[in-house]
């Protein structure tokens, strides 16, 4: 069996509204194989969401450990996790957040902006993420000038450009009509099938999970 | 792509916003640059003033004459190394209410007041014309220029403090050693002034309004002030004695109320840019919030991010700034223009394009302050919750 290249043990997460804390997450304990495309589903207020977000990296628990690739990501410092997350993390948003300045081309660019690559070096990995998910015509196109589908497939090449370990995508398909979010799902499950992407997706949709090679339930900050 | 390009972008992707508060940044350094070239201006007499010569003056005010006699015994006082004497005449030129009219007029003692002012560059031929015609005068390149006044030209006042037609041929045309030099004044002879005096009022006696020395050593100056004052501290008329720069000092710190007020709007006027601009830079830094959550998702750090929101700022505070010393020029022109009399020597100085630059690039980093504070804290899942 493949080891686990996430392992979260015993993870609470709590948020505090004025003085009252809410716990969004009790005692979760999961591992995720590397190569694995696996979906997380609940009911709204469940903590998926929550728990994608520890995966990632943007925020932390109060209790437990969340490693990935061997990194203990509650331990590292801000800037440690902004340069980790850089490296190992693609994250796909339900509402694309692609930046209105900047045209495709650019925005996939943008993590490249971080790394040590040279200019003709990022020329050829956004061409190269762009031509995987069909927009290799639509370069300079602005996100004003681009479907949701396509925008989404924007987002989808900014996540895989500096080649991370693991992708996460947050209802990636929330925001889609059926034919846009059956392209979006058939690529995500070429860059795990093909590229070995390990996938952790948050979805409500029974038919965007079926993709997934498992799929796990949270109802209530447990994962039943 | 760069850093810079994405800063560019933002910076105007509200243009009319964007637009409008260089204007109103533009505006402001305008504003400052002209006020701060006022009080230069008003000071210009001052910086202009030789560190070797002095002035002695009746000790009550200027209004007040010392008797020529007294040149005799100054010309004596050790350190002392030239003498001159001049009075101002006043007087007006044509209509009275116009500021172009008004230049200041002196009559000197032809054949030793030029020798104390080597930054009035005089051709020799025109001084020489000048010394042999009593009623001759020279004048400044700025007042020969505005009213088209030639060698040969009569200049016709009407006096004031020595009242009736007083009228002049130019027979010679000073230019300044330098810029800082003022072309706007008027000479000519104290001879002329006492002879005129004498035919026309029999019974008023004409003095010397005050005496200018050049000293040998700068540093003497404090005794050879000492050494004229003791001299007539008993006489008819008491001196009091300084040195050049002391004495224009004494007529700017008349104004020095105004000065202060000049200053103090000149500060508010940086409060005003820095209002402006934050005002702008708050709503973008709000509006991106979410964006700013995305990029720290990619792995931008907390420097990058206030990078992006510091050089946004600093970019529109540079180009208000520019803008603003751009228009400053022809303001300042103008008003130096219109205010000529008053102002006879008025420019931008590199310190005023310096300060103006500064106080807005300053705006421009304050500015950014509280929102690139605000961005780097938003936790990411915060930000990314962010509508707008």
């Amino acid at each position: 069996m493949t080891s686990p290249i996430i392992q979260i043990r015993g993870v609470s997460k709590s948020y505090r509204r004025d003085s009252m804390a809410i716990p969004v997450l009790r005692a979760i304990t999961l591992d995720v194989p590397e190569g694995e495309f696996i979906a997380l589903m609940g009911p709204s207020g469940s903590g998926k969401t929550t728990l994608l977000n520890l995966i990632a990296g943007i925020d932390r628990p109060n209790e437990g450990s969340v490693t990935v690739g061997g990194t203990d990501v509650a331990r590292l410092g801000e800037s440690d996790l902004a340069k980790w997350r850089a490296r190992h993390i693609g994250f796909v948003f339900q509402f694309y957040n692609l930046l209105p300045v900047l045209t495709a081309y650019e925005n996939v660019e943008l993590p490249l902006l971080l790394t040590s690559l040279s200019k003709t070096e990022r020329k050829q990995h956004v061409e190269a993420a762009l031509s995987l998910v069909g927009l290799a015509d639509r370069l300079h196109h602005y996100p004003r000038q681009l479907s949701g589908g396509q925008e989404q497939r924007v987002a989808i090449a900014r996540a895989i450009a500096a080649d991370p370990t693991i992708l996460v995508a947050d209802e990636p398909t929330g925001d889609l009509d059926r034919q846009s979010a059956d392209e979006v799902l058939t690529l995500l499950e070429r860059l795990n099938r093909e590229f070995h992407k390990t996938i952790v997706m948050v979805t409500h949709d029974p038919h965007a999970a079926e993709r997934a090679h498992a799929i796990r339930h949270l109802d209530k900050g447990e994962l039943q | 792509m760069s850093i810079f390009k994405i800063v560019l972008r933002n910076a105007f992707r509200h243009r009319l916003r964007t637009a409008l508060t260089i204007l109103g940044i533009a505006t402001a350094v305008m504003a400052f640059g002209l006020i701060r070239t006022v009080v230069t201006a008003w000071n210009a007499g001052v910086e202009a003033s030789a560190a070797n010569r002095m002035i002695t003056r009746h000790r009550v005010s200027i209004i007040f004459p010392v008797p020529l006699t007294d040149r005799e015994q100054i010309a004596r006082v050790p350190g002392v190394t030239g003498l001159s004497w001049a009075n101002w005449f006043g007087g007006v030129y044509g209509d009275p209410n116009d500021f172009k009219n008004f230049w200041p007029r002196f009559a000197v003692d032809a054949e030793t007041y030029f020798g104390l002012y080597p930054e009035f560059i005089i051709p020799p031929d025109q001084l020489e014309a000048f010394r042999k015609e009593r009623s001759a005068c020279i004048l400044g390149r700025k007042v020969a220029t505005d009213h088209g006044f030639k060698l040969g030209d009569v200049v016709t006042l009407e006096g004031d403090i020595y009242p009736g037609p007083w009228q002049f041929v130019v027979r010679a045309i000073y230019t300044g050693r330098d810029p800082a030099v003022d072309e706007t004044q008027m000479f000519f002879h104290w001879d002329y002034l006492y002879e005129q005096v004498k035919q026309r009022e029999p019974g008023r006696v004409t003095e010397a309004g005050f005496f200018v020395m050049r000293v040998d050593r700068p540093d003497d100056m404090s005794q050879v002030a000492a050494a004229i004052d003791t001299m007539f501290s008993n006489s008819r008329a008491p001196t009091k004695t300084e040195s050049e720069r002391e004495f224009q000092q004494s007529f700017v710190s008349m104004s020095n109320a105004i000065i202060t007020s000049l200053k103090v709007v000149s500060l508010v006027i940086i409060g005003i840019i820095l209002l402006v601009l934050a005002n702008t830079i708050l709503m973008a830094a709000r509006e991106r919030t979410r964006e700013y959550a995305v990029l720290k998702t990619l792995g931008f750090q907390a420097r990058h991010i206030a990078g992006f929101i510091i050089g946004e700022s600093l970019l529109i505070a540079l180009c208000g700034g520019l803008l603003g010393l751009a228009l400053t020029f022809p303001v300042v022109r103008a008003f130096g223009m219109a205010l000529r009399g008053f102002f006879p020597i008025i420019r931008v100085e590199p310190t005023t394009i310096a300060l103006a630059l500064c106080a807005a690039l300053l705006a421009g980093l304050a500015a950014a302050a509280l929102p690139t504070l605000r961005a780097i804290r938003t936790p990411i899942v915060a930000g990314l919750r962010m509508i707008g």
